[in-house]
């Protein structure tokens, strides 16, 4: 290894065979390349979608009730389950440490609006302060309900943006008066809503209102829940399943539902979603692995082929080489110290080159799926020092075939 | 110095097999310059290949300055081919990408010698073939007649007990040839034992023996008065 002799051997081989080096090298340093670039990108999109979903924040867990599929305790399906009342602060008591924010929602299609002359029909939603956290919406103009409308039952109306359009053009809404079957609601903010349109159509009441001016009794509608956060996504995806899950069980378990009736209760877990989309990305990711390393076994094959034109090309040397007194050990060294250099250095190069790359040109990607594509260094040297190892492996065959030429044979070689 | 007995080679061709050798016997002193006649098929190259232990004998024995040549593992054969023998090659031989000078030392770098040391020792090597000048040009840069010279420096550089030079002027001209052959007398002259495989009768007539083959035995070994190759070039 520090025979100086041999490292000169070597650079006036490679000196004189620049374009058989450079063409080893390339193949090699092409497939770290490639490897490296698609790990990178593979994380970027990780990243990427990580960010898509942290922006929506969205670990909301939205339960809204159907209709019962199975006979359970004598019951007969097609049950239409309503939640109640109860069955909020039921939750609110058993689960009130883990929850972050709370609401359930009470809710009338169809009801007709009137502004003066102006009239439509609109969703009215009887609901809590937290919903305007939960649904992620922002207040243009005005307040939103909040705890002394729900207390004293309050006809407080919020009202969307599409719907204030429709009703009160490009007058000013706050203050005034809307009628809801002959019921007066006064309008004390406007909302705009991330999710478009469709959801700036509604008007938001206090829940307590919805259910005494318009017969909801008790009722709700639907639970929107939100956990407290956790350290990282995925102690928060555990938990929120889990709670998901006990959430599921005692909803069935209050309305008498078989537990393995899937259509009574429903539980959209987003973060749930969220973690699908994440196994979609790891799937992906192992893709570009498989990938990238069948492109390191192509750079170890055309190594390996190099390899063994070099020792054909070479035969008559080494027959030289022998009948000056070379012993096979040297004829091995001289080849495999060629091919571990050459490799290592082209591979070494590829990795460099594409680690500088990803570090220079990867926070320049201005896309929604790819961030900050990065890629992990102690992987990528391994992978270097594997390929490295390949290449010696694939040249030490030819190498050990060629110290075992018979210098006769090797000198008749033309 | 070197002692052959009953020395057998046959080469399998296919089914066939072709047997080369059928019990050669002689023996070489030491300071002998001797030539191995034959026509083409005669065996004299597998009987100099035997000798420089490139090549096995299927039979016989084959002592070289006293040591038994016979089953030597590659390591031990690349060890003794470096010690006593020194090749010249019809085709010069020489390695392509490595200048003169680097091309004479390399045998003594398989002998472990140090970088310096091994310089010092390829150059003088040179100057005795003439070629002082030339040590820095690849082969290809040099004459056929000066290629020859470069492997005879190289073959001389180990200081091996015993020349082997097959037809070494095989690929000159005439006017080469004798400077070659002249060089070759001169390193005898020096006391060096020299086995040179050809087919020509003046090249022979400059050696003092001649051993004559013909289809795998000796059949003729007289002793010459040698022919100075100095006198006719």
């Amino acid at each position: 290894m520090f025979d100086l002799d041999r490292w000169d051997e070597i650079f006036e081989t490679i000196r004189k065979n620049k374009l058989r080096t450079f063409l080893t090298g390339l193949s090699v340093a092409s497939g770290i390349f490639i490897l490296v670039i698609l790990l990178g990108i593979g994380e970027g999109m990780r990243n990427g979608i990580a960010r898509e979903f942290e922006q929506d924040a969205s670990n909301l867990i939205f339960v809204f009730p159907g209709v019962t599929s199975k006979e359970h305790n004598g019951l007969n399906p097609g049950r239409r389950i309503q939640l109640k009342n109860e069955d909020y602060d039921q939750i609110l008591r058993l689960y009130g440490e883990k929850l972050d924010k709370a609401s359930s929602v009470y809710q009338n299609w169809g009801q007709v609006l009137n502004y003066g002359k102006e009239s439509g029909s609109y969703d009215l939603r009887g609901t809590f302060p937290a919903y305007q956290e939960l649904e992620n919406i922002s207040l243009t103009s005005g307040r939103f309900i909040d705890f002394n409308d729900l207390s004293n039952s309050e006809k407080t109306m919020v009202i969307g943006n599409r719907l204030k359009l429709d009703l009160f053009k490009e007058e000013d809404a706050i203050g005034k008066i809307v009628q809801v079957s002959g019921v007066n609601f006064k309008v004390v903010g406007v909302y705009t809503d991330p999710g478009g349109e469709r959801e700036e159509t509604r008007a938001v009441i206090p829940i307590t209102t919805a259910q005494k001016a318009f017969g909801g009794g008790n009722n709700i509608n639907r639970l929107y829940l939100t956990l407290k956060p956790e350290d990282n996504f995925d102690a928060a995806v555990a938990a929120s399943s889990q709670f998901s899950e006990e959430l599921e069980q005692f909803l069935k378990m209050r309305h008498t539902i078989a537990p393995d009736d899937d259509s009574a209760i429903r539980i959209n877990n987003y973060l749930e979603n969220a973690k699908r989309f994440f196994t979609l990305m790891d799937m992906i990711r192992l893709f570009f692995w498989g990938v990238g390393i069948c492109t390191i076994i192509a750079g170890v094959v055309g190594v390996s082929n190099i390899m063994l034109i070099i020792v054909k090309e070479r035969t008559r040397e080494i027959g030289i080489r022998k009948a000056l007194g070379a012993q096979p050990i040297s004829i091995i060294g001289m080849i495999l110290h060629e091919s571990i250099f050459v490799t290592a250095i082209a591979g070494f190069l590829g990795l460099i080159f594409s680690l500088a790359l990803l570090e220079f040109v990867g926070p320049l990607i201005e896309t929604q799926y790819i961030y900050n594509p990065t890629v992990n260094f102690t992987v990528a040297i391994n992978t270097v020092v594997i390929l490295v190892l390949a290449g010696a492996l694939a040249g030490f065959f030819p190498a050990w075939r060629a110290a075992r030429i018979r210098p006769i044979n090797a000198l008749r070689d033309e | 110095m070197i002692e052959i007995s009953n020395l057998h080679k046959s080469y399998k061709m296919g089914a066939n097999s072709l047997h080369v050798l059928k019990g050669i016997n002689f023996k070489v002193a030491e300071g002998e310059l001797l030539s191995i006649m034959g026509s083409s098929g005669s065996g004299k190259s597998t009987l100099l290949n035997i000798l420089g232990m490139l090549d096995e004998a299927d039979e016989g024995s084959y002592i070289l300055d006293g040591v038994h040549i016979k089953n030597l593992s590659e390591k031990l054969a690349a060890k003794y081919r470096n010690k006593f023998l020194g090749f010249i090659f019809q085709s010069f031989n020489l390695i392509g990408y490595k200048n003169a000078l680097d091309n004479v030392a390399l045998p003594l770098y398989y002998q472990g010698m140090a970088r310096g040391e091994r310089m010092d020792r390829a150059m003088s090597y040179l100057e005795k073939v003439g070629l002082a000048d030339w040590a820095s040009h690849l082969p290809n840069e040099l004459s056929g007649g000066q290629k020859q010279r470069v492997a005879i420096a190289r073959a001389l550089a180990s200081d091996p007990k015993v020349l082997l030079a097959d037809e070494p002027t095989g690929a000159l001209d005439t006017k080469t040839s004798y400077e070659v052959m002249e060089l070759i007398q001169e390193i005898n002259d020096e006391g060096r034992t020299i086995l040179v495989v050809t087919h020509e009768h003046d090249i022979a007539q400059m050696t003092k023996r001649i051993v004559n083959l013909k289809d795998g035995v000796i059949i003729e070994d007289t002793l010459i008065s040698q022919n100075r190759a100095a006198q006719n070039v």
